[in-house]
């Protein structure tokens, strides 16, 4: 592979996005959605599953009502590019929104913000208004509603998102059923990213071969990546996907790179050892988009404690091996620090994190073993001493 | 409908169930336990304490079994190294936030995460304790019910409960993440919210995090001191319970042996609710039949239908979230209520007694009478009427502790007086039992003739369906009731107080024709009481319902009216139904609460 990284415009371009709905209205749903298979595109909000199939299980449903709902809940830390992505094309969004109720039948779609991006109200009511306009002279039935996050990591959680939009507690749901069967208020719904959407759109625009020449087997096309942590150029990217850790490194850190936390509070920590040999993308290591770089002033300790912390207060608290796993570990790794239990112990530690993994309720839960395993493993010595 | 077939392997044993069976049912078909804790018969799926987890071959997750319904070509297992590592993890997660101090636990013995903690023996507490101290605090504002944080687990069972049994919601999870709790309305304490006393989420707790208030200490103390005079009365549904806490199974007839056994335990007379649970119906059957009259004859406004008041959790329900419609209550008191008026006043005159000097103590199978007897009305004795509510649970423990071999006892017969009954007072433990004693009654009054039912069992009232109706004609009404004659007379039954609301919400739109309408905060009415022994489900209610019309069937007298102490009562005492005495001692009021 070259040793350059490819930077990407398919998110931010300003592309005529009535035309390519115009374009999509003439086609057949299950045109579109063999398209958005084809093109290999996987859901950009953490979990990655293949956005066509998803499309597809939602169209095959029959019901009186199905729902599009767009998470903008994005409460991962390090993670702020949907909010960049909606101030810059939110008519993408909207777009890629419609482009969905199309192909799976709904004629609703929501809008799931983050509390903290309130302040976009005014501009996405503004739009969202335009583009019914616009809708409404194609004669096409679809709108779209905001709907403002309740302020939980977990919300975005696609199920506890679908609870707290029925005005219940954030708590996610038992699956099977999944959403595409069993959503809002019951019925069948499609939840994506915002990236995500954008990225439908742009593959109903170009067709799926652009796409899907981009990255590698498992993770095609590009990303818009959230970069911070220790650089001389934080922000909002998007990058082919592919690249390798190093190449990363190279191009965002400060020279001086200790570790990459990709994924944020729920992915995996990468040492210097690593870059060289670690893909980011689905068949290395996944992300969401938040990549935050660590140089060596920073105790690695101090960051594993700060995301199990995260994680304790964030857990919605139902399933035990969650809201009692963080806290054990946040209180383990503290005992282990100040001596009194053994170092051992974070052996003890990491099975449990190995049934967190597997036995807890939602992704949440499911993730914390990421952090912890990997800023152990490769950080033991800063944890005991 | 017939249903899809799935078939599946469960420890390499082929099923094939139902589609929509939970892994968790599909294995119980194949006798194999799996541990629940956030599981209940009786409630929706919950899926959060994670104990029943299980391997799914080709799975990354280990799936919750009772959240997860099996699909075609499934293969379980229940007991892999895996999982038992998880059910362990769990289990230890669980005592780690919990105040494990079984020895001095009242739940001892009976509690679900200690069955489970003994099984797989966790001993070794690898992790760290999380009980916070503050947690330690127990909540015992409510006579009722108390409620102790540093032992829920958080499985939620009490907060379905509430909701979607009851309706009441006064339970409720808050906070997240490490402080996420069981609480209440802006925290208040138990006796300053909504709650009804119902109990049915202590019947549901799977730990010592709600119980009911327990008095055994203070009743030993009573019946040990020599100045007093301490009588028990029994209520009907606490006979075909109480076996259960000896091992028997649920519905066992045990009335002989728990008459013997509170002999045994030193009260002075073993009495029953059943005497004033046929009183209840000479007045309440009274006083339906007047405000018919004053409706149908005299033309005056009168709140129908009228209301059954036997049920104190139902009582405050209504008075939370139905203060409007409380006069179409009954303004009878419940027989528990009735029974300690008269053993003050009546009874004591009659043997002699200082009532200063007695004790009135109940076995219920209710939690919420605990609270009505604490009601400042009730107190028409001159003195507090009822002394001390035990539960049935209560009841057992006070037994055991006595060191009475309870399954060995001989067959004893209430004390006379106030301890003669019929059929009609001991069917009131079961759901539609008070209707159908009132029937029994109301309309051999009207007619001079028996109800028109084969074995004057009144089918239609029976039974575990939430919202029952029925409709009774009467013919051939006597003179003086000639302006029924021809009227159907309808009737409706509701258990749950979720049913219960039901059918206000129909009186409220003014939709329900009915006439008079019997409502028990309990699934399945008292045999399934906030008291009554657990676990709690369908069939073990529907056991001890059987029990019931059983014990009923086995009477010599099967009607109130014909109980001959009721007759003596009113002819030496009482004098009339509704009378003056009746009155100030039998009939209460209602006071109207605010939903929050
Ligand atoms: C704890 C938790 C938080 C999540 N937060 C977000 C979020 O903020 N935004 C998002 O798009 N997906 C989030 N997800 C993933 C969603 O559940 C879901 O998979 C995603 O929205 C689907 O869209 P996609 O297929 O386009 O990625 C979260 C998942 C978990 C477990
Ligand atoms: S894993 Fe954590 S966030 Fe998810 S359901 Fe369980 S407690 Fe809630
Ligand atoms: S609730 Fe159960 S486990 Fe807890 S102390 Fe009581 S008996 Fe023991
Ligand atoms: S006693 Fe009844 S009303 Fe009160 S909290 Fe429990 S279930 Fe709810
Ligand atoms: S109080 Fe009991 S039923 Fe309620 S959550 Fe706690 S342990 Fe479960
Ligand atoms: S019993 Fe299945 S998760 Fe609790």
């Amino acid at each position: 592979m070259e040793n350059k990284m490819k930077k990407v415009d398919l998110i931010f371009d300003q592309v005529d996005h009535l035309a390519i709905l115009d374009k999509s209205l003439q086609r057949t749903q299950d045109e579109i959605i063999l398209d958005v298979i084809e093109s290999g595109l996987r859901g950009r909000g953490g979990a990655g599953f293949p956005t066509g199939l998803k499309w597809k299980f939602a169209k095959n449903e029959e019901a009186d009502q199905k729902y599009v709902i767009c998470n903008a809940d994005e409460g991962e830390p390090g993670t702020f590019k949907d909010r960049e992505i909606l101030t810059q094309v939110p008519d993408k969004v909207l777009a890629g929104m419609a482009l969905c109720g199309y192909c799976i039948g709904a004629t609703e779609g929501y809008i799931y913000l983050r509390a903290e991006y309130n302040f976009l109200l005014p501009m996405l009511h503004k739009a969202i208004d335009k583009f019914h306009k616009e809708l409404k002279k194609r004669d096409f039935d679809f709108s779209i509603r905001i709907c403002s996050g309740s302020g939980a990591y977990v919300c975005g959680e696609e199920t506890a998102l679908m609870e707290s939009m029925e005005g219940k507690r954030g708590e996610p749901r038992n699956k099977p059923p999944f959403p595409t069967s069993s959503g809002y208020l019951g019925k069948p719904t499609s939840v994506n990213n915002v990236e995500t959407l954008v990225f439908a759109l742009m593959i109903a625009q170009e067709g799926p071969t652009q796409f899907k020449e981009m990255g590698t087997f498992d993770s095609r096309g590009s990303k818009v990546f959230s970069v911070s942590g220790d650089t001389p150029t934080p922000g909002i990217f998007e990058l082919e996907l592919g690249m390798t850790l190093e190449q990363f490194v190279n191009e965002f850190g400060d020279g001086d790179t200790k570790a990459v936390q990709v994924g944020g509070a729920s992915g995996f920590c990468v040492a210097r050892k690593d870059f060289k040999n670690t893909l980011i993308g689905f068949e290395g290591i996944p992300t969401g988009g938040s990549m935050m770089l660590f140089n060596s002033s920073r105790s690695m300790y101090n960051i594993l404690n700060d995301y199990l912390e995260f994680m304790e207060e964030e857990s919605c608290g139902q399933c035990t091996p969650c809201r009692v796993g963080c806290q054990q570990l946040v209180k383990g790794i503290e005992a282990v620090k100040k001596g009194v239990k053994p170092p051992a112990y974070l052996e003890e530690l990491q099975k449990l994190s190995d049934t967190m993994r597997i036995a807890s309720k939602c992704g949440l839960g499911q993730s914390v073993p990421n952090p912890f395993n990997s800023i152990i493993q490769n950080f033991r010595e800063e944890i005991i001493y | 409908m017939s249903k899809y077939k799935v078939n599946l392997k469960i420890n390499n044993i082929a099923v094939s169930v139902d589609e929509g069976t939970t892994i968790l049912e599909a294995a119980r078909q194949l006798n194999f336990t799996i541990p629940t804790l956030c599981q209940h018969d009786d409630l929706c799926v919950a899926g959060n304490c994670r104990v029943c987890v299980v391997e799914q071959k080709g799975a990354r997750l280990l799936p919750a079994s009772c959240a997860t319904p099996v699909s075609e070509g499934m293969e379980i297992q229940t007991n892999s190294l895996k999982v038992r590592q998880a059910r362990k993890h769990i289990v230890e997660l669980l005592l780690a936030e919990h105040n494990a101090d079984c020895t001095k636990c009242f739940k001892s013995g009976y509690c679900e995460l200690q069955d489970i903690s003994n099984d797989y023996r966790i001993g070794d507490h690898i992790f760290l304790d999380l009980v916070k101290e503050k947690d330690k605090e127990r909540d015992i504002s409510s006579p009722s019910i108390e409620k102790d944080d540093s032992k829920c687990i958080r499985c939620q069972r009490c907060v379905r409960t509430c909701d979607s049994m009851q309706y009441v919601s006064a339970l409720a999870v808050t906070h997240k993440g490490n402080n996420m709790r069981i609480s209440t309305f802006m925290d208040k304490p138990m006796n300053d919210v909504v709650c009804t006393n119902c109990g049915q989420c202590i019947n549901r707790c799977p730990t010592a995090a709600l119980t009911e208030r327990n008095y055994i200490d203070e009743v030993f103390d009573v019946i040990y001191d020599p100045n007093k005079f301490v009588v028990v009365q029994t209520a009907p549904a606490t006979r075909v319970a109480i076996g259960e806490e000896f091992g028997m199974e649920p519905g066992s007839r045990v009335t002989g042996k728990m008459v013997a056994a509170l002999r045994r335990l030193g009260f002075d007379k073993v009495l029953d609710t059943d005497f004033t649970a046929d009183l209840t119906i000479m007045e309440e059957g009274t006083e339906l039949l007047t405000r018919l009259k004053e409706a149908l004859v005299d033309g005056k406004e009168v709140a129908l239908p009228m209301l059954t008041s036997c049920s104190p959790g139902w009582i405050k329900f209504q008075e939370h979230m139905y203060p409007d419609l409380l006069d179409n209550l009954s303004t009878c008191k419940s027989p528990q209520q009735m029974f300690g008026p008269l053993a003050k006043t009546y009874y004591a005159e009659k043997i002699n007694k200082n009532p200063a000097d007695m004790v009135v103590v109940s076995i219920m199978p209710c939690t919420a009478k605990k609270f009505e007897a604490e009601r400042p009305e009730m107190r028409g004795s001159g003195y507090k009427d009822v002394d001390y509510v035990l539960t049935t649970r209560e009841l057992g423990r006070m037994i055991h502790q006595a060191g009475i071999e309870f399954e060995k006892l001989e067959d004893e017969k209430y004390d006379s007086i106030l301890g003669e009954s019929t059929g009609a007072a001991v069917i009131f433990g079961s759901t539609g039992g008070v209707m159908e004693a009132a029937l029994r009654t109301a309309y051999e009054i009207v007619t001079g003739k028996e109800v028109p039912f084969t074995n004057i069992n009144i089918k239609p009232v029976r039974g575990m369906e939430g919202v029952k109706e029925a409709s009774v004609k009467i013919k051939d009404a006597k003179p003086e009731w000639s302006f029924l004659e021809g009227v159907d007379v309808n009737v409706a039954i509701a258990h749950g107080l979720v049913n219960a609301k039901i059918l206000m919400d129909k009186i409220k739109s003014g939709e329900a024709n009915y006439h008079f309408i019997e409502i028990m905060a309990c699934p399945g009415g008292c045999i399934g009481g906030g008291g009554q022994p657990m676990p709690t489900n369908m069939e073990i209610r529907k056991k001890r319902a059987a029990g019931i019309y059983e014990e009923d069937e086995a009477m010599v007298l099967r009607k109130s009216h014909e109980n001959a102490e009721v007759t003596e009562i009113y002819k030496s005492f009482l004098h009339e139904p509704l009378g003056h005495k009746s009155h100030d001692l039998l009939h209460t009021h209602y006071t109207p609460r605010k939903r929050q």
